[in-house]
């Protein structure tokens, strides 16, 4: 909402506060500033001129020299325009002067005449032909208003002095989308009087009931239609006082009644609508739903098909308007338009914005009524705008008013309760103070009842006048308190903390977080090579996406990874290491959660370049582990998972349970998200991490007994796997075998062809004291004893 | 004899005190103390003294010994000390040759911000919920006072899974006040970061995605006063003691009275500026009085129990706090984005 403070100024005398001031206090009281400003200081000595006489320029064809009367002083002006005759008014840019867009205006020579000023056209003061009709566009604009003065600041005609203040209007406060709604908020901000008007119209004899019949047959939909009857019209412009106003609220004008529905839209807030009443078959007015294969060309020229739920201003015949929302082309206000109708109606907000939604067209008539307007407004709307008929002279206005008005509403009353306002507020505000702010609102105070007013839909309980009250005493000046009460330590859950700290441990290794979509294409699947068959393609699917990018809730976080590492890589990123936790989203397997998703956490790694390889990965996994106190992790090599390399992926799991599964991405998927490099990645699962998270550690005392080391070396069948080897080792070696370590792997001469030679480092030690090598040649005989029966491998 | 001791020691002095390095060191020690040293030798001789003079030679003889001992104890430790430091010498290092560093990772400026802001509610007493994302359309609106009809439930704002509009994408976190208010004993305070959507194109300020972090305490007597108090504790915490804050009246339809809370501009200092449009204002959040419907619909008693609410936009704090200045950013997790934080 665009208000103009001239306009304001009618309705409260608030002009001695400086536009900065108005801005902050108007949005401290709830009406939020969001800019003001002003053609005030843009425009500087530049006022009307007569044109005493002119003369062609001695050394040019196509300029003139004119003689400008500027009040104090006659000036000599040369000029390139065509259209200046002696005794025309003229705005006159001076020596020294200033323009709209930071021009200046300097004294100088043409063709070696001087020259002190400018003759301006509109555009050159930041105007159009919209503010002036009677203007031409090209050309030096020649001042036709009566007032105009000779040495008039031109500031003064253009009405410059005004400034524009652009307020958010929150969407529960329909009533401050007019000027006089911003009047009363101003008068209660400032605490000036607010002078409200109550339309009077003279009249001109007959009744607007012999010319139209209003029927409504959505009464839901159509609360209330009223209507008056304008005859012998005459179109022209608007007078200039007018045509400002409506250009300083961003209206643009175009003749008086169109103009005069607008003045009154801006100024109550009630969008009107005036209708050739020539087009009107039947001089009957149906509001109704529009039938089957109806349709409508709208004041815009556009052609719309209407449906059965839009609400529609009907003749006998044929839809005229689209209720609320645009006027039709049909019944449009013409050059000879000669009796209008004009309509003020109130139509549901949800109904007039699904209607203005399916037709695209939103109009400063649907923006307002979709936020719910106030239904007793209409009356003094519509006779506001014959008021003005009347004022501009464009029309007599037949007696009458015909208002369909089914069911109006009851009074709403809320009773003033200061202790449970105070209470809630936290403050100490008198029951007086609150009394007088309210009543500054136009709220009556009966006793204690207050009648809450028709343009307040919004105040139905006592939080609400509490926040009335809030507004007024001041949010600011509302005291400081911390929450008294029962003092609760809050804290993290314990699968809040393991989150913190798997996020640490993969920062530690050298991934950094991302956040990506949880939404993607379906066809991301199909980029991971996911069979068509798969449950992963059971998605929660969006009807309304955005795109088919973003239609479908990611069942698997791998294609989101691949996505960011290859728009790195793309970004000629050459080492990235990336790990996000965040949610996929899966069908419910029962109804115990009704249709809520199933939303697992997943910690997903991602890495490419830097010589990346597959157990580097896997030294991230482990060291995920190890900060998880997950011990007796087991690995396993994953051979069908068509995401990743068949030879070079692993699941990890631990007592049988999966945590996830990692590895090099299978070369096509690789090639799917156009890497030239290996990409690598993790699933991991979140909450299979944190369900076989180790218990807390307590302390084992130090070993007191020095330990013994051996090596030993193996070969085994190339396919028996070092997992195999060395749970054979951890196993026959029993409780004196610490820690068992690989050293190396070989193949090659010296080796049996299918062979392969592993080497392993062994730490032993007892708790009871010092290892004899007797004791430790029993372990190792033990060990390969146990390792030649199982797996059939020889010490090398 | 005795001319002949003292001059051995005044020999060996002189001698230690101008020997350089551990093996001239060990020459001289051989030549005056070892078997065939000169000491050694005048030694042998003290057979062919008298009984009388022998002890008092003995007595010489020993005072020598120890003093070339000792002399040759602190030379020896000298030259060491002189080898170390020449040892040392040689192993200077150009120390501006860069380090081995291991590569560490990055925490998402996003999170930075919401995991300060967690610390900070913590703090305060409160507790983190998490909750679902795919929501049914009574906790993300019925329940918040935002009925049929409200533009908010457009199917041009909002995500849906069902044509019936009763399965959506979480466009707020304040749902979480309504499971909170469900499965929370009285009294409550909790905070509940996370994702929401709404049908917004990508630019440099929208995202279908982002995050909030939604706080709720019910507690009896709680006002709006306490509102104000924790609030401005909270923006301490995160921009600094002594921040300026504004509450202006606003609207949502699940708090009343509701208001919007500002910064004074960290730029300008509330002149207004580039940074704040001029406003000298910056808009942080959201907040109001839990609306008595809202309290009514969970179950709780308006006439016992108040509460406060409140609402933040992650990203837009994030990218005011490390002057990032388009949203794409955020989600496009360039490393060379990710790493400056």
């Amino acid at each position: 909402m665009i208000l103009s403070r001239e306009w304001l100024g009618e309705f409260t005398d608030v002009g001695h506060i400086t536009d900065k001031e108005f801005a902050e206090a108007m949005t401290l009281s709830g009406s939020k500033v969001e800019t003001f400003s002003s053609m005030r200081d843009e425009i500087k000595n530049v006022v009307v001129g007569k044109v005493e006489a002119i003369e062609r320029h001695p050394d040019s064809d196509h300029l003139w020299v004119c003689q400008v009367n500027v009040g104090d002083e006659t000036v000599q002006i040369v000029t390139g325009a065509q259209n200046v005759h002696a005794g025309d008014l003229v705005p006159v840019a001076k020596h020294k002067s200033l323009l709209p867009g930071g021009k200046k205006i300097e004294k100088g020579k043409l063709r070696g005449v001087e020259s002190l000023g400018m003759l301006c056209s509109l555009g050159e003061l930041g105007l159009d032909t919209h503010d002036f009709p009677d203007a031409i566009e090209n050309g030096i604009w020649i001042i036709t208003e009566e007032d105009a003065k000779v040495g008039m600041d031109i500031r003064e005609l253009i009405g410059a002095f005004d400034t524009q203040v652009e307020f958010e209007i929150t969407p529960n406060r329909p009533d401050c989308l007019s000027v006089i709604g911003l009047a009363r908020e101003a008068a209660a901000t400032f605490g000036s009087e607010l002078k409200l008007h109550t339309p009077v119209v003279k009249g001109s004899g007959g009744n607007a009931a012999d010319f139209v019949s209003v029927t409504i047959e959505n009464p839901e939909l159509c609360p209330r239609y009223t209507a008056r009857v304008v005859k012998n019209v005459k179109i022209g412009p608007s007078p200039r006082w007018m045509r400002r106003r409506l250009r300083a609220s961003g209206v643009r004008p175009i003749s008086n009644i169109v103009d005069i529905t607008n003045y009154v839209m801006l100024e109550y807030g009630q969008p009107m609508h005036a209708f050739d009443f020539s087009c009107v078959e039947g001089g009957k007015i149906v509001v109704r739903t529009a039938r089957e294969g109806e349709s409508i060309t709208t004041l815009d020229d556009k052609p719309h098909a209407l449906t059965t739920s839009m609400l529609c201003i009907c003749d006998e015949n044929k839809p005229v308007c689209v209720a609320g929302v645009m006027g039709g082309a049909n019944s449009e206000i013409i050059g000879d338009t000669g009796v209008v109708l004009f309509e003020a109606a109130n139509f549901s907000g949800p109904s007039v914005r699904r209607t203005s939604n399916a037709l695209g067209t939103r109009t400063d008539s649907s923006g307002r009524f979709e936020k719910g307007l106030d239904v007793m407004n209409t009356m003094a709307a519509v006779n506001r705008a014959c008021e003005l008929v009347e004022l501009l002279g464009c029309g007599e206005v037949v007696d009458g008013v015909v208002d369909v008005f089914p069911a109006p509403p009851a009074q709403t009353v809320v009773k003033l309760e200061p202790e449970k306002i105070n209470g809630l507020l936290g403050t100490e505000v008198s029951e007086s103070e609150m009394r007088r702010i309210l009543e500054k609102l136009d709220f009556e105070l009966h006793g204690d009842d207050i009648l809450v007013p028709s343009f307040r839909g919004d105040v139905e309980h006592y939080s609400d006048i509490a926040e009335e009250v809030a507004r007024f005493y001041g949010y600011n000046n509302i005291p400081i308190t911390l929450q008294g009460g029962a003092a609760s330590v809050g804290g993290y859950s314990p699968a809040q903390l393991s989150e913190r700290a798997l996020g640490a441990v993969c920062r530690a290794n050298g991934y950094s977080e991302i956040i990506t979509y949880s939404f993607v294409s379906p066809s991301s699947l199909d980029k991971i090579c996911v069979p068509a068959e798969s449950p992963l393609r059971d998605f929660y699917r969006i009807l309304n996406p955005l795109g088919e990018d973003t239609s479908v809730m990611r069942t698997s976080a791998l294609p989101s990874m691949l996505d960011i590492l290859s728009r790195n890589r793309a970004n000629r990123n050459d080492v990235v290491r990336l790990y996000e936790i965040a949610k996929i989203y899966l069908k419910p397997v029962d109804d115990s959660n009704g249709r809520y998703a199933r939303e697992p956490k997943i910690l997903s790694l991602g890495a490419y370049g830097g010589g990346m390889d597959f157990y580097k990965l896997k030294g991230a996994v482990e060291s995920i582990l190890e900060a998880m106190r997950i011990e007796g992790a087991e690995y396993a090599a994953v051979r069908d998972n068509p995401s990743y390399h068949p030879g070079r992926c692993a699941s990890v799991s631990v007592s049988g349970k999966t945590l996830g599964v990692f590895g090099q991405v299978h070369p096509t998927v690789q090639k799917n998200y156009g890497s030239d490099l290996e990409l690598y990645a993790a699933e991991l699962s979140l909450d299979a991490l944190i369900e076989n998270q180790g218990a807390e550690p307590t302390y084992k005392a130090l070993p007191r007994f020095p330990a013994v080391t051996r090596d030993i070396a193996v070969v085994a069948d190339r396919d028996i796997t070092v997992g195999e080897i060395e749970k054979t080792i951890r196993v026959s070696g029993g409780e004196l075998l610490r820690d068992v370590r690989l050293f190396d792997v070989y193949e090659g001469p010296g080796i049996l062809p299918g062979k392969r030679s592993t080497a392993y480092s062994m730490t032993l030690r007892s708790d009871e004291g010092t290892l004899t090598d007797d004791h430790a040649d029993e372990v190792m005989t033990n060990v390969l004893t146990a390792l030649r029966e199982k797996l059939g491998a020889e010490r090398r | 004899m005795r001319e002949k001791l003292q001059k051995i020691r005044e020999e060996a002095l002189l001698a230690l005190t101008g020997a350089k390095g551990a093996e001239e060191l060990e020459e001289l020690r051989v030549k005056y103390l070892g078997k065939k040293g000169e000491l050694t030798a005048i030694l042998k001789q003290m057979g062919g003294l008298s009984a009388e003079e022998r002890p008092k030679m003995g007595a010489l003889a020993n005072e020598v010994r120890s003093a070339i001992e000792n002399s040759l104890a602190e030379a020896k430790e000298a030259a060491q000390r002189l080898a170390l430091e020449a040892k040392l010498e040689a192993e200077a290092l150009d120390v501006t040759i860069p380090g081995e560093k291991p590569e560490l990772g990055h925490k998402h400026p996003m999170y930075i911000a919401l995991d300060e802001m967690k610390d900070i509610f913590i703090g305060m007493g409160f507790e983190v919920l998490e909750g679902p994302e795919i929501e049914e359309s009574v906790y993300n609106f019925d329940r918040l006072n935002t009925d049929e009809g409200h533009p908010a439930r457009d199917w041009g704002d909002t995500f849906y899974f069902t044509e019936d509009s009763t399965l959506l994408l979480r466009t707020q976190t304040s749902g979480m006040q309504v499971h909170a208010m469900e499965t929370h004993e009285l009294p409550i305070r909790i905070v509940a970061p996370g994702r929401v959507f709404r049908k917004d194109e990508v630019d440099a300020t929208h995202s279908p995605m982002f995050h909030q972090i939604e706080g709720l305490v019910i507690d009896k007597g709680v006002t709006m006063a306490d509102l104000k108090g924790t609030l401005n504790t909270v923006i301490e915490g995160l921009y600094g003691k002594g921040t300026k804050t504004r509450f202006r009246p606003h609207h949502f339809p699940f708090t009343e009275p509701s208001c919007e809370v500002d910064v004074q501009c960290h730029e300008c200092g509330g002149v207004g500026c580039r940074v704040c449009k001029g406003e000298g204002w910056i808009e942080l959040l959201g907040a109001g009085m839990v609306h008595p419907k809202v309290l009514k619909m969970s179950g709780i008693d308006p006439e016992v129990y108040s509460g406060w609410a409140f609402g933040f936009g992650l990203e837009r704090l994030a990218m005011r706090r490390f002057n990032i200045s388009d949203m794409r950013l955020i989600f496009e997790n360039d490393v060379r984005f990710l790493k400056q934080f």
